[in-house]
């Protein structure tokens, strides 16, 4: 107890590592939080899930807090579903066919362009599909029609999509045609804010016939963290990357260093023979390339990320590590008390895990706790060359996705730098503990 | 750091006159060095082919070369010019199979594996399957080795530099001791937690994507210029980003590192005792505190160096460096195995002349060696 609370005093010395010790802690929380909020399933789900899943998000679109620090607000996503009750909707049945008539009023407020509109229809019906209208009326009074069309049991009809929309906006897309200021003098288009309606008449040929419709305005910014070529939302690897890349650092660096130094006693006290195997092993481990022997892994058997942990541990074992613990097992093999222990009969075993390891833990903490974000990067890593396990959403996935989808030539900056950041966050933060654990520990480096 | 930390090299500050016997030792030294580092080798190549072979994949390079090898020769023998298509394919098959049979395929593996490392340690790498060599060579060791330049090039400049920097930064640190300097250099030494590629990430973004003042990625500019000064003007900007991303990555740790090690031991009494007796201040640092820890900076910069040659795939994946580690990850991308398997094997050759190459190095700065101390490993 007197060592542990030493140590937090001393601690209090290294203002770096006190903060890197609230950025841990503040991690640690924000996996369990995730753990709880998202649990696995559903965020695997979410992740893997295609467009019928994420139908409702914009594509590319960047974090909302980008609003703080750009002077026109980017347009934000809304939604109207008329079978939830939003938007007014009015049925008249007379003479076997029903009339339907569903508005959705809203205000746009931003000078930006929304990205995509959509409405999606589903409609009740027994033989004859509904037929369904579609207008715009805009702030300026102007009144687009917009398209006419039979709807089946489900339709989605995207605006930007409609070829004779287009042409009939004399060539605009038609989110610019629609939402365009037309008095704006500048030389770059500008949406017009207001207040804006779309119409949608629906006529059911049966008595019961009904349709609904949800109109999604996909505006530029989605979130707390944005969207990606997929409409996921970032957001959610964000968060599952944090258990996953603790997890996986956690592992390999505790599986790593306490082997090596189990190994490195032994070797130690034993001597001879198998000193000498160790010490060839750990050479020809130096030979041995990490990170193809990885690629070769992962490309012939498996990429899980569970078979890449146990590999890295395998191959980090015999790793430079293990001649530092030698060097200070031998300082230690002659102490007297060991002698002592020699005399009274001590056996190997209990020599070893009773005289020779516990000595060596103040070194082995800063140890672990460096190897943490090296493997934690190393992760990321495996996931850049390719190697990334196909399920999990990690940080590296991340990154990865981003740079292989051009977001860094295409200006999605976001996609690749919140999971760098974060990744830079923990890497630095445990490495600033072990540093500065390094310092306190190591009696050759007091005071240096 | 701490295993770095944790090695204690005797500080042995005895000049002695470099003999005829030291040299001697030295060779003799490093004979012995050449031997186990050969065994190394065997050993480390032996165990990536027994990993590579775990589902047979070494077989199947095989089987392709000697399918490549008769497929050429029936097609190119006059002899055989009047044979039909069918008669041909049943030719080829009938030579395979003796072929593969007298090779030995279908003796068991541990046989087998032995041939397979011959191949391996001279270089026979066998025929890519889907990538081929700037002169349209389909042989993995025209690949790997029209590759190696490349990386050579980056790696070998970057952390020569490095080093000889990081040594001099350090040693003029550790005189001033707790300045502003010192303080920051032992501040941001935990940037070292983060690799190279991922400062090139940021560096991309900033310098390439936003200022757009230096290329993306690439070696040359397209096309390569004919002119060698050009050409060398632009492997120069093309080097700048990954050269900046690596001394992200290392310099400040290394000078730290460093620097420690000469604080410690600049306390150590035999420098105390130069000083009082007037040396200047250089012959102190040169002679006293440099000498006795330039092996262990040595052994430092092995490891650091090999950490990066482990790290050259993705690095050279992010800066599009068309050297060794892109060449896997696009072998691995693919899928074609021979070079996959090739690439390693060059690779842990690599990884065997560094540590050969800082060996011979270490042997020509440690007293131990020369003087011939029995301890001495």
């Amino acid at each position: 107890m007197k060592t542990i609370r030493n140590f937090f005093s001393e601690l209090s010395h290294y203002p770096s590592a006190f903060a890197g010790l609230v950025m841990i802690i503040i991690l640690f929380v924000f996996s369990i939080y995730t753990i709880f909020a998202l649990p696995y399933d559903q965020a695997i789900s979410l992740w893997r899930g295609d467009e019928n899943v994420w139908y409702n998000t914009p594509k590319n679109a960047q974090p909302t807090w980008m609003n703080w620090f750009l002077k026109d607000d980017l347009p934000e996503t809304f939604s109207f579903n008329s079978a939830n009750g939003e938007g007014t909707k009015t049925e008249e049945f007379s003479n076997d066919t029903n009339k339907i008539f569903i508005s959705f009023p809203f205000e746009y407020n931003s000078k930006d362009f929304p990205q995509e509109v959509s409405i999606f229809f589903t409609s009740k019906f027994e033989q004859k599909e509904p037929f369904v209208s579609v207008k715009v009326i805009t702030p300026d009074g102007r009144e687009i029609k917009v398209g006419s069309f039979t709807v089946g049991k489900t339709h989605s009809y995207r605006f930007s999509q409609d070829q004779k929309l287009q042409r009939r906006l004399q060539g605009n897309s038609p989110e610019q045609g629609i939402f365009m200021d037309l008095t704006s003098e500048t030389e770059q288009l500008t949406a017009l804010p207001g207040k804006y309606e779309v119409q949608i008449e629906a006529v059911g040929f049966e008595e019961g016939s009904t349709v609904d419709a949800e109109l999604i305005v996909y505006g530029k910014v989605y979130g707390w963290a944005g969207t990606d070529h997929r409409r996921r939302d970032i957001g959610i690897a964000l968060m599952w990357g944090a258990p996953i890349a603790l997890t996986f650092g956690l592992l390999t660096a505790l599986g790593t260093t306490i082997t090596t130094m189990i190994i490195a006693a032994f070797g130690t006290w034993y001597g001879g023979w198998i000193d000498e195997v160790i010490q060839r092993i750990t050479e020809i481990n130096l030979v041995l390339p990490f990170l193809s022997i990885l690629i070769m892994i992962g490309t012939f058997y498996s990429k899980s990320l569970w078979v890449m942990l146990v590999c890295v541990i395998a191959l980090s074992i015999f790793g430079g590590a293990i001649k530092g613990f030698r060097a200070v097992f031998m300082q230690i093999k002659e102490a007297p008390y060991v002698e002592a222990a020699r005399a009274y009969g001590a056996s190997n075993m209990r020599i070893i895990m009773q005289y020779l390891v516990p000595r060596i833990v103040p070194l082995l903490i800063p140890q672990l706790v460096i190897l943490i974000p090296s493997n934690v990067f190393l992760e990321a890593s495996l996931t850049l060359v390719g190697l990334g396990d196909p399920i999990l959403p990690t940080w590296g996935k991340l990154i990865y996705d981003g740079v292989r989808n051009g977001a860094l030539v295409q200006g999605q900056y976001y996609w690749v730098l919140e999971p760098a950041f974060i990744l830079l966050i923990t890497g630095l933060s445990f490495a600033m503990v072990g540093f500065s654990m390094d310092r306190i520990f190591n009696p050759r480096l007091r005071g240096v | 750091m701490a295993e770095s930390t944790l090695q204690s090299p005797v500080p042995v500050a005895a000049k002695k006159k470099a003999s005829d016997s030291a040299i001697l030792r030295v060779t003799k030294y490093m004979a012995v060095r050449l031997l186990t580092m050969a065994f190394t080798v065997v050993v480390g190549l032996y165990l990536t082919i027994l990993i590579a072979n775990m589902g047979g994949y070494v077989d199947e390079i095989r089987r392709g070369q000697i399918r490549e090898d008769i497929q050429q020769g029936v097609m190119n023998d006059q002899a055989l010019r009047n044979l039909t298509g069918d008669q041909k394919v049943k030719l080829i098959e009938e030579r395979v199979a003796n072929e593969e049979e007298r090779l030995g395929l279908n003796r068991p593996f541990a046989i087998r594996s032995v041939a397979f490392l011959k191949d391996a340690i001279t270089l026979n790498l066998g025929f890519a399957e889907f990538m081929n060599a700037d002169n349209g060579s389909r042989s993995v060791r025209v690949i790997v080795l029209e590759r190696l330049p490349s990386t050579l090039v980056l790696f070998g400049t970057t952390n020569i530099l490095l080093f000889f920097v990081t040594l001099f930064w350090a040693l003029s640190l550790s005189r001033h001791y707790g300045s502003w300097l010192d303080r920051f250099i032992v501040a941001t030494s935990p940037m070292s937690a983060a690799p190279g590629w991922f400062y090139g990430i940021f560096l991309i973004v900033f310098f390439a994507a936003y200022l757009k003042v230096l290329p993306f990625g690439g070696m040359v500019d397209v096309p390569p210029p004919d002119n060698k000064i050009e050409y060398a003007l632009s492997l120069m900007k093309h080097m700048i980003l990954p050269t900046l991303a690596i001394t992200l990555n290392q310099l400040t740790f290394a000078i730290y590192n460093n620097r420690t090690f000469f604080l410690i031991y600049s306390s150590e009494d035999y420098v105390e005792m130069a000083k009082a007796k007037g040396l200047t201040a250089r012959d102190v640092e040169r002679k006293y505190i440099l000498r006795p820890t330039l092996p262990t900076n040595i052994t430092n910069f092995a490891f650091l160096l090999i950490g990066v040659w482990g790290g050259a795939p993705i690095f050279e994946g992010v800066f599009n460096w068309p050297g060794l580690g892109r060449t896997t990850l696009i072998a691995a991308g693919l899928f074609d195995t021979p070079v996959i398997v090739g690439t390693t094997v060059i690779f842990a050759y690599l990884l065997a002349m560094t540590v050969f190459l800082l060996d011979f190095v270490y042997a020509l700065v440690d007293p131990r060696v020369k003087i011939g101390n029995e301890s001495s490993s």
